[in-house]
């Protein structure tokens, strides 16, 4: 089986555009990115996929111990950029992926032009001397909640026939397939998503980076997102209006903007 | 009409409509028996109605407007709001049936399902979500105990495998095979996914009387209770071999214990002493057991005569052959997992296993043996339905 077919890999686009790749964070899968990566066919060569493990991935090429470690998911990333043969590939992560981002490009950096962070936390326990914004005992509890929610998440993930009434462009096909996974995947990307420390890998980052930091984001607060600017050298910072940790979805218009405004000026 | 009983306050006298009158949209809103959030696409309340005040112990003035549905929540339900909830309800317009804790003004938790929808303005904008909430705490613990059962399921299963895998582990010699001047090696794979401990056993050792004896055999049935018959036919074989010459010898007692102890039970074997010294001889005796392989390349022959099988019949036929091994030729004994390997309606059969273990004569016993039974899990698509043991005997030229 092919890296394109594991990863569910769906380029579009110019095929001799920069190519961008997006990449999903914790929860989800290549989805979150409907509203963001149209906006980039018209000048680039656009590529979503999702993560081993994820939507609609080779579920069969799921490997526990691989995917116990960002390593892993970076490793999806890097193999993707080699199997389509990608150069100067701008790379743009939601959320954990900011980091798989960084642990990608310091694992192959010749292939990368530029890293885009959106809501990006190299580490979400508070350590000392840093506020990452979550003590363990948070993070067990999102794996119990995550395990509470096994039988409901069953049916979130289940057909809904019912569709949407009033956007019934969705259609019923689409939203049977929002962010399936399997729940003993999902606490293991959990763990490594909320346990992960990653930041001294921040120091080595030598490409142009953005950091994209929404307001009042719970998961990745304003200060986390500062620091990861002051650790990237010659990062760029944009604080954007959008709240919440996905303003791919919640204020797709201004993410476009940002990402537009830092490409343009590279 | 038939089959309806008479109501007990017909529509249109006074109790009636007293009863309708009292449930106006308004009571029926604040009153519920769930409660209801209508909050901002990003979270903040903008309605909340009596019933869910009353859950939580908040007064209204200290929500709306200041408060977001996700800051009820928590912490690790936080979390899942931010990276499940609120995602699938901006993509798919609703979520349903999520369990998350609400924080109650006193500190408690409120176990609850949320069922969200989101409504979106004529330009298609998320205008307002509205939230219904439902009191679990009765099925969250029922949930609990199911998922807490599940996990209980799952450990016995993962102690149950372990289990297994040990005791297949004690049918085959845990050291490396060894005969000096010869290349023996052994190769085993269990049916499945290996949660089931099978029935074939493999074992090399000295007789004490300067041979060594290759022993490869396999029990009817599978699970514990044919592992108590394959751990009784390794020992009988071990003890029997050293005070006795003879293969059939031995193999005529393991019939007679397997008979007496396990009379449901019967199994099938292949013993071979091989007295390597200047010339290599091969004693052989099969027991109702596929005839050994050997061969130099070219030639393809089989050793042995086609003895019953242990532990059926009241009377045994088994009989010793001697043969010699050459330099460059090399035995293979293997079970009836590769045999009988199945594609379809089509066998793996014999004329495969002769076309292998040919072509690979002269190379390492190790690569025969891992060889023969990589092609047969193969020939099986990855997912062998029986338990394969190979053993490669090969004397070097």
């Amino acid at each position: 089986m092919g890296v394109a077919e594991r990863n569910n890999v769906v380029v579009g686009g110019r095929p001799d555009g920069t190519p961008i790749v997006f990449a999903h964070g914790f929860g989800c899968d290549q989805n979150m990115w409907r509203y963001v990566e149209p906006a980039f066919r018209p000048s680039f060569r656009t590529v979503l996929f999702d993560y081993v493990g994820a939507g609609r991935s080779e579920r069969s090429a799921y490997d526990a111990e691989r995917y116990s470690t960002l390593g892993g998911y970076a490793r999806d990333v890097v193999e993707i950029c080699e199997e389509l043969d990608l150069s100067d590939v701008v790379f743009v992560g939601h959320s954990v992926s900011a980091m798989v981002g960084v642990l990608a490009y310091l694992d192959d950096p010749a292939r990368f032009k530029a890293l885009v962070m959106v809501g990006p936390s190299p580490r979400y326990i508070d350590d000392d001397g840093y506020t990452g914004g979550f003590s363990r005992a948070d993070i067990d509890e999102l794996l119990d909640s995550l395990e509470s929610n096994y039988l409901g998440w069953s049916t979130a993930i289940a057909p809904l026939i019912m569709g949407n009434a009033d956007r019934p462009e969705l259609g019923a096909e689409l939203t049977e397939s929002f962010c399936r996974t399997d729940p003993d995947i999902q606490k293991r990307f959990a763990r490594a998503t909320f346990l992960s420390d990653n930041r001294a890998d921040l120091a080595r980052v030598a490409v142009p980076t953005l950091v994209l930091q929404c307001s009042d984001d719970v998961i990745a607060p304003v200060s986390v997102g500062e620091y990861v600017h002051r650790q990237i050298p010659g990062s760029r910072f944009v604080q954007l209006d959008a709240t919440g940790h996905c303003p791919n979805l919640s204020a797709p218009k201004e993410t476009i903007a940002a990402i537009e405004a830092f490409l343009a000026g590279l | 009409m038939t089959g309806e009983a008479e109501l007990a306050t017909p529509t249109g006298t006074p109790e009636f409509f007293d009863a309708l009158l009292e449930d106006d949209p308004n009571e029926l809103y604040e009153n519920a028996p769930c409660g209801y959030l209508s909050t901002r696409p990003d979270g903040t309340i903008v309605k909340v109605n009596q019933t869910f005040l009353t859950w939580t112990g908040f007064r209204r003035d200290e929500l709306v407007g200041r408060r977001r549905l996700q800051d009820l929540l928590a912490v690790g339900d936080r979390i899942f709001y931010e990276t499940h909830y609120a995602p699938l309800l901006r993509m798919q317009g609703m979520v349903r049936e999520i369990a998350v804790d609400v924080v109650l003004s006193s500190g408690e938790r409120l176990p609850v399902l949320a069922n969200s929808v989101l409504k979106r303005d004529a330009g298609g904008e998320p205008m307002v979500v509205r939230t219904v909430l439902f009191d679990a705490r009765e099925r969250r613990s029922y949930e609990r105990e199911l998922v807490a059962a599940r996990q209980r399921a799952e450990a016995a299963e993962a102690r149950a495998r372990e289990l297994a895998q040990t005791l297949q582990s004690t049918f085959m010699p845990p050291v490396a095979l060894d005969i000096p001047g010869l290349d023996v090696a052994g190769a085993y794979h269990p049916a499945g996914d290996g949660s089931e401990v099978g029935g074939d056993f493999y074992d090399v050792f000295p007789t004490g009387r300067g041979t060594h004896a290759v022993v490869l055999g396999d029990v009817s049935g599978k699970g514990a209770d044919a592992a108590v018959v394959t751990a009784l036919a390794r020992h009988v074989v071990r003890a029997e071999v050293f005070h006795r010459p003879s293969p059939a010898g031995v193999l005529g007692v393991l019939h007679e214990a397997v008979r007496r102890a396990y009379p449901e039970r019967f199994c099938t074997a292949v013993l071979v002493e091989v007295a390597a010294g200047d010339d290599v001889v091969l004693t052989v005796c099969a027991a109702g057991h596929h005839l050994p392989v050997k061969t130099d390349g070219t030639r393809v022959d089989r050793l042995g005569t086609a003895g019953t099988i242990l532990g059926m019949l009241d009377e045994t036929h088994l009989q010793d052959r001697r043969y010699s091994l050459e330099a460059g030729e090399t035995v293979v004994l293997y079970t009836d997992g590769v045999a009988e390997a199945r594609r379809g309606r089509e066998f793996f059969g014999d004329r495969r296993i002769e076309t292998l273990v040919a072509g690979g004569a002269g190379r390492p016993a190790a690569e025969v043996a891992e060889g023969l039974a990589a092609a047969a899990i193969d020939f099986q698509d990855g997912r062998p339905r029986d338990d394969i043991a190979v053993v490669a005997l090969r004397r070097p030229s």
